[in-house]
Order: C-alpha cells, then sequence, then structure tokens
C-alpha cells in the first residue's frame, strides 16, 4: 500500500460493489458461518472417495513392492516423478503471487493470495507423497535425513541433487506454511471475534493465537510479511532449479541440458497460475465472491500465463534447436527419434505438450479471450493437461530407449495403482482445498480491506473531485500521514 | 500483570482517527494501544511507538542457518566420513550452495515466526481482553491507560470531541493469560451494537 490515498479512476477496482469494512468481514465470512451447499458434500465426497482409491493403491504398492508398478530395466522414474515435478510446479504459483506480487506492490494479489497460498501447501504435500513412496521401503525413508545414526554414522551425500531436492522441498512446504499461517492470524481473530457457536468460539479462539490488531503486533507482522516475501522469493526460484537439476546434471540424452532451470521454473509459475484459475473460477462462483476475485484478477493471472507460456514456448524451440546444432548424436537422436517423429511410441506426448503449452496460450493476447470465464477455465485445464506432458516427454522420452537397443522394446505404460496414486493425490488435495474453503477465510480479509479506499469500486467513483486537484493542494490533503 | 483502568475510543474512520491521535497525544494522555482491524500504514509512528528490530533478528537466524549448514557438511564431509565422490574434493562448495542457501531460508523464516509470537505472546490457548468485539472488524479502537491523577469523564468528552462514535471506561487484564475464547468472552451479537 502506498502513502497515497489515491489511485488512478484509469486502473479497473479490485473490489466491486458498494463495499464498506464491515460488509468485507460480512461477504468473506458468510460462506464459513453458513452450512455448506448441497455442491459442497458432493465435491468433498468425490474427493474423499478419490483419497481412498489412492489409499489402497499406496497400501498395495508398499506391501508388494514397486513391482505393482510397471517401471522396467530403462524407465526407472514413470508416473511417480512426473506427478511429483507436476505437483510441485502447481505448488509455486501461491508463494509466487503472495511473495514476489508483495514485493513488485500488485495491489490484485489481495483478491487471490491466499486461496493460492493454500493450494501451494497442499500440492507440495501431495508432490511429497511420489518420492517417499517411490523409495520402495517407505518406512526407511528417514535414511535421507542428516542425523547421527548407529550405522557408521552413514551421511547422506550433500552433493548430490536428490539430497538438495529433499532440503529444497521440505523448506519450501515449511516457509510457505509460515508464511501463510501468519496471514491467517488476523483473519482468524475475526471469525473468532464474530463466533456464535462453542465449537467455532474454541477452534478460531486456538487458531488465531490471542491475535488482538494492536498497533505494535501489526508492526511486526507486516516487517515480518516483508522479510519473508523477500526470502520465499529467490526460495521459489530455488526450488524449481533444484528439481531441475535432479535431471540437467545427470548425462542422459535430454536431460543434460544447462536451460533446465529457468525453463522449469517458467513451467512452474505457468502451470501453477492455471491452477489458481481452475480452482478460483469456482470458488468464486459457489462461494459468491465474484466482488472480490473480479474478471480484472482473472485477467491479470491471463497475463501472467501469457507471459510465462511464452517463455516455457521460447525454451522448447531453444532446447530442440540446441540439441540439432550441438551435434551430439545421442542427444540430437533423442529429440529427432524419440520425440519430433509423430509415429515413435511417444510421438504424441510431445505434440500434446506443444500444443497446449506453447499454441493455446497464445490465444490469451486477445482481451476479449483473456476476459472471457469459461474460456479462461477451459484453458486452465488444458495447460495443466500440457504441462503434465511436458513432464511425461522429458522423463519417459528420455529413458525409455537407452544406449542399448536390445532394451528398447519395452513400451512403458501405467498401471492401475500407478494411475491411482495419481488419482489419489487428486483426493487429497481437493479434500484439503475443500475444509480449507470451509473452515479458513479464503480471501485476505485484512488486505482486502487495506486496499479498500484506494481500490473499491464506490471509493474510486468518488475521486473525480481529487483528480480536479492541483497538485499541491493534492499533496497537502491526499498524501496521508506523511509526519 | 495487572488490572488496570483504561478509557476506550472507537473510530470508524481512519481520517478521524489520525487527527484525534495527534490531540490525545499532546493532550499528554496515555495510549496504551490502538487496535485496527488491518494495518493502517503510519500509524506506529503516529502513537510514537520505535521501528520493530523484527528483521535484525531475521538476519541473525539467517546467518546461523548459513554457518549450521557449511560448518555442518564440511565437518561431515572432510573429517566424520570423508567419502571420494568420483574423486572429487571433499569440500566441494560450489555443490554445497543449495543445501546452504535453503537452511538459511529455513532458518530465518522459522526464527522469525518463533520471534514474532514470542514478541507478540502469541500461542495457540493464550486469551488477552478484548477491549471491543469490532476491533478485528471495522472500528479502530483507541485505548487510553488511567493512571491515579486522569479523570475518566473528562477523557470520555475529550474523545467524543474528537470523533469517537463509542466511548467507555473497562477496567481490564492488560496482559495475557490462558484461557478459552468459548468460556469467558461477550457475546457481540446478542449486545446492541446497532447492526
Amino acid at each position: 500500500m502506498s502513502l497515497l490515498k489515491y489511485e488512478s479512476q484509469l486502473r479497473e477496482p479490485l473490489v466491486d460493489g458498494d463495499k464498506d469494512y464491515h460488509q468485507v468481514t460480512e461477504d468473506i465470512c458468510r460462506p464459513i458461518e453458513t452450512k455448506p451447499t448441497r455442491l459442497w458434500y458432493i465435491g468433498f465426497t468425490i474427493a474423499v472417495l478419490l483419497l481412498c482409491f489412492g489409499v489402497y493403491s499406496v497400501y498395495r504398492e508398499v506391501v508388494y513392492g514397486t513391482g505393482q508398478w510397471n517401471l522396467n530395466k530403462t524407465v526407472g522414474w514413470g508416473w511417480d516423478i512426473t506427478n511429483f515435478v507436476w505437483w510441485i510446479g502447481i505448488g509455486h504459483a501461491g508463494t509466487l503471487i503472495s511473495a514476489i506480487l508483495l514485493l513488485f506492490r500488485q495491489g490484485w494479489r489481495t483478491g487471490v493470495n491466499r486461496a493460492a497460498e493454500a493450494m501451494t501447501i497442499f500440492a507440495v504435500i501431495c508432490a511429497g507423497q511420489f518420492p517417499i513412496f517411490h523409495m520402495g521401503r517407505v518406512w526407511m525413508f528417514f535414511f535421507v535425513l542428516p542425523y547421527p545414526n548407529s550405522r557408521g554414522p552413514v551421511w547422506p551425500n550433500f552433493a548430490s541433487p536428490l539430497m538438495w531436492d529433499v532440503f529444497a522441498v521440505s523448506t519450501y512446504f515449511t516457509v510457505s506454511l509460515l508464511f501463510w499461517y501468519s496471514g491467517l492470524l488476523p483473519d482468524l481473530a475475526t471469525l473468532r471475534d464474530r463466533a456464535r457457536t462453542k465449537f467455532r468460539k474454541m477452534f478460531y479462539g486456538l487458531t488465531s493465537f490471542g491475535w488482538t490488531g494492536s498497533t505494535k503486533h501489526w508492526q511486526r507482522h507486516e516487517s515480518l510479511s516483508l522479510v519473508l516475501a523477500g526470502i520465499s522469493t529467490p526460495l521459489v526460484l530455488s526450488v524449481h532449479t533444484i528439481v531441475s537439476f535432479d535431471f540437467a546434471t545427470s548425462v542422459v540424452p535430454g536431460w543434460h541440458t544447462t536451460i533446465f532451470p529457468p525453463y522449469f521454473v517458467a513451467g512452474a509459475i505457468f502451470s501453477g497460475f492455471a491452477m489458481v484459475q481452475s480452482l478460483l473460477i469456482i470458488t468464486r462462483k459457489v462461494l459468491a465472491l465474484e466482488d472480490y476475485i473480479t474478471v480484472g484478477h482473472i485477467e491479470a493471472m491471463n497475463k501472467v500465463i501469457v507471459l510465462t507460456g511464452s517463455i516455457v514456448g521460447c525454451a522448447y524451440l531453444t532446447e530442440l534447436f540446441v540439441a540439432w546444432y550441438g551435434q551430439n548424436q545421442y542427444e540430437w537422436w533423442a529429440f529427432r527419434q524419440n520425440r519430433l517423429n509423430l509415429f515413435s511410441p511417444y510421438g504424441w506426448s510431445y505434440y500434446g505438450m506443444m500444443f497446449c503449452n506453447v499454441v493455446s496460450p497464445q490465444l490469451f493476447w486477445s482481451r476479449k479471450l483473456r476476459r472471457n470465464i469459461a474460456f479462461t477455465f477451459f484453458m486452465s485445464v488444458l495447460i495443466n493437461v500440457g504441462m503434465w506432458f511436458e513432464r511425461f516427454v522429458i522423463i519417459v522420452t528420455s529413458i525409455y530407449r537407452d544406449y542399448l537397443p536390445s532394451a528398447w522394446s519395452t513400451y512403458y505404460s501405467p498401471t492401475i495403482w500407478e494411475i491411482g496414486f495419481y488419482l489419489g493425490t487428486f483426493g487429497l488435495f481437493f479434500t484439503c482445498y475443500f475444509l480449507f474453503a470451509k473452515f479458513f477465510p479464503v480471501i485476505a480479509v485484512a488486505e482486502i480491506k487495506a486496499i479498500l479506499k484506494t481500490s473499491g469500486e464506490n471509493y474510486k467513483a468518488k475521486m473525480t473531485e481529487t483528480e480536479k486537484m492541483d497538485a499541491d493542494k493534492f499533496y497537502i490533503e491526499e498524501v496521508e500521514h506523511a509526519h | 500483570m495487572s488490572v488496570k483502568k483504561f478509557v476506550v475510543g472507537c473510530f470508524d474512520d481512519e481520517k478521524v482517527l489520525f487527527p484525534a491521535i495527534k490531540n490525545v497525544r499532546r493532550a499528554g494522555y496515555k495510549i496504551h494501544d490502538v487496535y485496527t482491524p488491518f494495518p493502517v500504514h503510519g500509524l506506529d509512528h503516529a502513537i510514537g511507538i520505535r521501528e520493530t528490530s523484527l528483521h535484525t533478528a531475521g538476519f541473525i537466524f539467517g546467518i546461523t542457518g548459513t554457518a549450521t549448514a557449511l560448518g555442518c557438511m564440511g565437518w561431515i564431509f572432510t573429517s566424520d566420513w570423508p567419502l571420494n565422490i568420483g574423486g572429487k574434493p571433499h569440500f566441494p562448495l560450489p555443490a554445497f550452495i543449495p543445501i546452504t542457501f535453503e537452511t538459511t531460508v529455513l532458518f530465518a523464516s522459522v526464527g522469525m515466526v518463533m520471534t514474532f509470537c514470542y514478541l507478540c505472546q502469541m500461542m495457540p490457548g493464550v486469551k488477552k481482553h478484548h477491549f471491543h468485539p469490532r476491533a478485528t472488524d471495522d472500528l479502530f479502537v483507541m485505548v487510553i491507560e488511567c493512571t491515579e491523577k486522569t479523570n475518566e469523564t473528562e477523557v470520555t468528552s475529550f474523545l467524543q470531541t474528537n470523533g469517537a462514535i463509542e466511548v467507555n471506561v473497562q477496567e481490564a487484564e492488560a496482559g495475557w493469560w490462558f484461557g478459552r475464547y468459548d468460556k469467558q468472552q461477550k457475546l457481540y451479537r446478542h449486545e446492541e451494537v446497532g447492526y
């Protein structure tokens, strides 16, 4: 928030309708304080059923071993690692929105950051399941942690990208959780002070940590958010960079590429924003929050999508060009035979990826389409399908034909339990999201109030007078609290 | 902590609040705190509290993280259990950077949040006196602490002339205690607060 109490009328309002502070509280807290709709129950039941199927799939994998999956001699990473990278990529939008957009002072962040951060946390939880269960003997997963042990002590290899990944993902999860929760505290206090039932008083009393809204606490809270945003920004970029190192530091043709870090980070932001769109378009409709998540917010996110989609497209083409120009016969083979050739066993995935991620987002250059909600929803799903293809292309098409042609006949396709594991993480994700939307405010109440008087529709309408004022008078009257 | 007497004035507009704070301070009354539903910029300077040093704590935690990561990895790979990994150096600094960075961020953020909770005396189960239930909704609540010499009626009328929409005198515990909000809270809907 700037010192100015004025924002140009040319800028679209961020909060529609005739709102005051109390109305903002009412609108955002209403879904939490009323009984959920039938749609909520239906959605929640489907999510829980999917979760149960996932739990059973994982149970089979734990009891009978990774043989339950169709991983074979050359394809050691299949759907599991594809899904890991896909989920962790989705988990990049939340912290990006709340951290980078906070540093860039983007006001529209306030409408979407809370839900996006929650989505980040759930996506990272889902992502974490895949490498953990991929270990096979999951009960020994703690072997990756560096702790003094009685086995030597045997330490993990700190110079290995897989070890970096353990640190990156767990740090990212912890920091996102802290960032999200510290932002939630004031809003939980609002809910606590409005609570009428015994359960809500107790629940929000416990979860709001005794927040009162004291000036000193707000001052520290602001400082905390700013510093967390500052250190989360490089953290977001580092996490997917490190995930890309899992591939880039190997010598597998198709993986051994220096372009991977920026390419992965752009792809992560791209898919993360697409997932935020899918969720928020439904959320704003179901919870009647169209005044807070406006078409303007959706358009702003579509602009990020077209930017990152173009970066991703550029990276695909650069990678392809360098594979040819680099004159490494193995690298070029991986691209020419395993990807570019439409009639190769996985050629369809490369072209699917190209279509969904490079061609289709270009439609968002049209303002009309950017502001079309149904079209945006369709595109957001399409982009996430495309981003799944991207990870599948990178992983499977690079390794299903290795240096030994006698191993080439083994075509990798997932078993029902591999698919079940993936569906199960969807169940986990949506179960968490439904519970979040029921018990927590999906929009940051306090942050909306902080921008209301500059960006609310009714306040903006009154600014015509201000716009006619001359500069000196404006400075004296409207530059706020410059003590 | 002890029970003290406070005069509580509620404002519904920050434009009225700021001049009121100026006048209250000029008149020599002691502002205990101002409770707001969202961060009002410039309010901390207006009531005269110093800048927070929370970011300094964050820096110290971060540096601790850097030192811990580099120290531990260095000790493990050079003296505790040196491994020959492809003939590479035992202290490969570039390969240690990612983990060092992540640990720095982890220590800084966890440390800062814990310091924040400690400084603000916040944790699950902590209960504090609320001067007005709408302070987390739409009111800016200015709380003035009374001494033996303070004349409450004078302060009350002073606040009213400065634009407070509601003024009352409360005797309250200023600190925090362990308690439950479902047991000791006044019901806010059941009061006549106008809506």
